[in-house]
């Protein structure tokens, strides 16, 4: 498999300029995810008014899978509902894994990511940011760890 | 015991030849011929090795020190043979003094649990110092918990060395063990363990070295460091994994009860209470690893027909012209400088993540470690999530130096690195 189909332009621009890397104030969802194998850390900061996500941002640090997955993922899921959102994180999910059915290119973008699934060590970099997300619109208080 | 055959030395240290005697090195990873530079996470094993531990299930498996049947006496006589191979090979006074242990980590555990804990308590402190691997902290974190006794860690300086001035302010009359890893993992700094340990033993410390790093880099002679233990694993030294050894000055050993119940480790058991076996079989309790320990021998005898000065000597050459390559490309910084080092090699890329470093190198086939190195205590000093680390081993050829850089530039690119 040709390398570039991991680190796609896209990758490599979200990961060199990440969207969205701001911390927030008065976020009312805040969530750590931390992968103790690489070391990468990040927190995620979700508004939610009226059940939609009207702003998401992430700080951290981690690996440019990591780095631009979180920074596609705060574009993907600005402004949608939770519960959209919560549909989405359950495909990147399958997506990432490679239990997904279906074109990834639905998913517009993030389908950049879809050759994570080829690299078993590199997976839970992707899937970090999702994770911790999912947990901040669940408001669950404990850091998600994925290793 | 056994003396050692001094070895017919080859002249000139001869790396294709060497790279023969390694057969995983012949292949190709994503099309790519593979350069292993992971040397100090795992070693290879040659053919030597392999073979040995084939023959003994073919010829002479068969449980130790059980049996009056033929393949039983052959098994106890390679067992115990690599005993007196690591015996000579480490200088110890005496064969009863190797214990065979899982790893590193076991050796040290077992010291923690059988040598500390009965004896610390409040007021006892274990010092330790700020480069150690994880599995000479966390076995003395557990130690002083059961204990109280408290745990210091001597400070680094920038360039990854022991700040000698601390350890001796650090050192004191409550020290009762001094812990220390005689090569860092993480940074490549030998540590001058022969003076560390003089002063400790001065100051009435117990002196352990973890010799994970230190075995496969150069000579080591236990009676001339005068530690009271020294842990390696084979696995690092061209052996197998799951096997390793644990040095004990033998009246410290035998000041010690046993760590572990079972088979082999007793003389009597009775109900009403069982007596233990003599050095070293009272730490070795149930059947030990026979096939890894003749594999161990062998790999001794392996790096014996090499010469461990001249593996030295070569890895020390590959090293220095690594730092020359290495330091030539912009944006690349070490981790670790110090003056005395071995063949590991610790390092950051700008705009590159060590783990897509990884990724990327083994697409060249380069093999190398990316992580924190079971070292997070080193990469918080740092101030890095994790760096990449490439290892030499007697295999490794300038060749593989040039590749790794090669790999290195293609990553810059990759990720639209300038300069």
């Amino acid at each position: 498999m040709d390398l570039r189909e991991l680190y796609q332009d896209i990758i490599v621009d979200h990961n060199r300029n990440p969207r969205n890397f701001r911390p927030m104030a008065g976020a009312v969802r805040i969530a750590e995810g931390y992968n103790p194998l690489c070391g990468d850390k990040l927190s995620v900061y979700a508004k939610i008014e009226d059940g939609r996500i009207a702003d998401v941002s992430f700080v951290g640090s981690g690996c440019a899978i990591s780095t631009a997955s979180a920074s596609l993922m705060t574009e993907a899921v600005m402004g949608k509902t939770v519960a959209e959102a919560e549909v989405l994180f359950a495909d990147m999910h399958a997506l990432l894994t490679g239990t997904a059915s279906g074109d990834p290119a639905r998913l517009g973008k993030l389908a950049a990511l879809a050759g994570v699934k080829d690299y078993p060590a590199r997976v839970k970099c992707a899937t970090l940011s999702w994770h911790t997300l999912h947990a901040a619109l669940q408001g669950e208080l404990t850091p998600v760890v994925t290793e | 015991m056994t003396a050692i055959p001094t070895p017919n030395l080859p002249e000139t240290y001869d790396v294709a030849r060497v790279r023969r005697d390694f057969p995983i090195l012949d292949q190709r990873i994503h099309g790519q011929p593979l350069i292993y530079l992971d040397n100090a996470a795992t070693a290879q094993k040659p053919r030597a090795v392999l073979e040995a531990m084939d023959r003994y299930y073919r010829e002479a498996n068969a449980n130790v020190h059980r049996g009056v049947h033929t393949l039983s006496e052959r098994a106890t006589a390679l067992y115990e043979g690599a005993r007196d191979h690591v015996q000579a090979f480490l200088n110890a006074r005496a064969r009863e003094e190797i214990i065979f242990v899982r790893g590193t980590t076991e050796a040290i555990n077992l010291v923690a649990q059988s040598y500390a804990r009965p004896r610390l308590g409040p007021g006892d402190e274990i010092l330790i110092t700020h480069l150690e691997h994880h599995s000479n902290t966390v076995p003395w974190q557990m130690v002083c918990e059961q204990t109280g006794a408290a745990l210091k860690v001597v400070p680094i300086t920038p360039a990854g060395e022991i700040d000698h001035a601390a350890f001796g302010q650090l050192l004191g009359p409550r020290t009762r063990i001094f812990a220390v890893a005689h090569v860092s993992n993480a940074l490549g700094t030998v540590n001058p363990v022969a003076e560390l340990t003089a002063q400790a033993r001065a100051a009435g410390a117990m002196v352990l070295i973890d010799g994970a790093q230190g075995v496969p880099h150069q000579r080591v002679d236990v009676q001339a460091l005068d530690c009271d233990f020294y842990a390696f694993s084979a696995h690092k030294l061209y052996g197998p994994t799951g096997i390793g050894v644990l040095y004990g000055r033998r009246e410290v050993l035998e000041a010690m009860p046993p760590w572990q119940g079972g088979g082999d480790m007793i003389r009597t058991v009775h109900f009403a209470g069982s007596t233990w076996n003599d050095l070293p079989y009272k730490f070795e309790a149930g059947t030990p690893a026979i096939a890894e320990a003749v594999g161990l021998g062998a790999a001794l005898a392996y790096v014996e027909s090499l010469g461990i000065e001249r593996i030295a000597a070569h890895e020390a050459a590959l090293t220095a012209y690594a730092l020359e390559r290495l330091g030539a490309i912009p944006g690349l910084r070490f981790i670790g400088t110090a003056r005395d080092r071995a063949g590991v090699v610790s390092f950051v890329l700008d705009g590159v993540h060590p783990h897509d470093l990884g990724t990327i190198l083994d697409h060249a086939g380069v093999a190398i470690r990316a992580g924190h190195h079971c070292a997070m205590p080193v990469m918080d000093f740092y101030g890095v999530p994790a760096t990449a680390r490439a290892s030499f081993a007697c295999y490794n050829t300038r060749g593989d130096v040039d590749a790794l850089v090669t790999a290195l530039e293609g990553a810059r690119k990759l990720f639209g690195g300038r300069g």
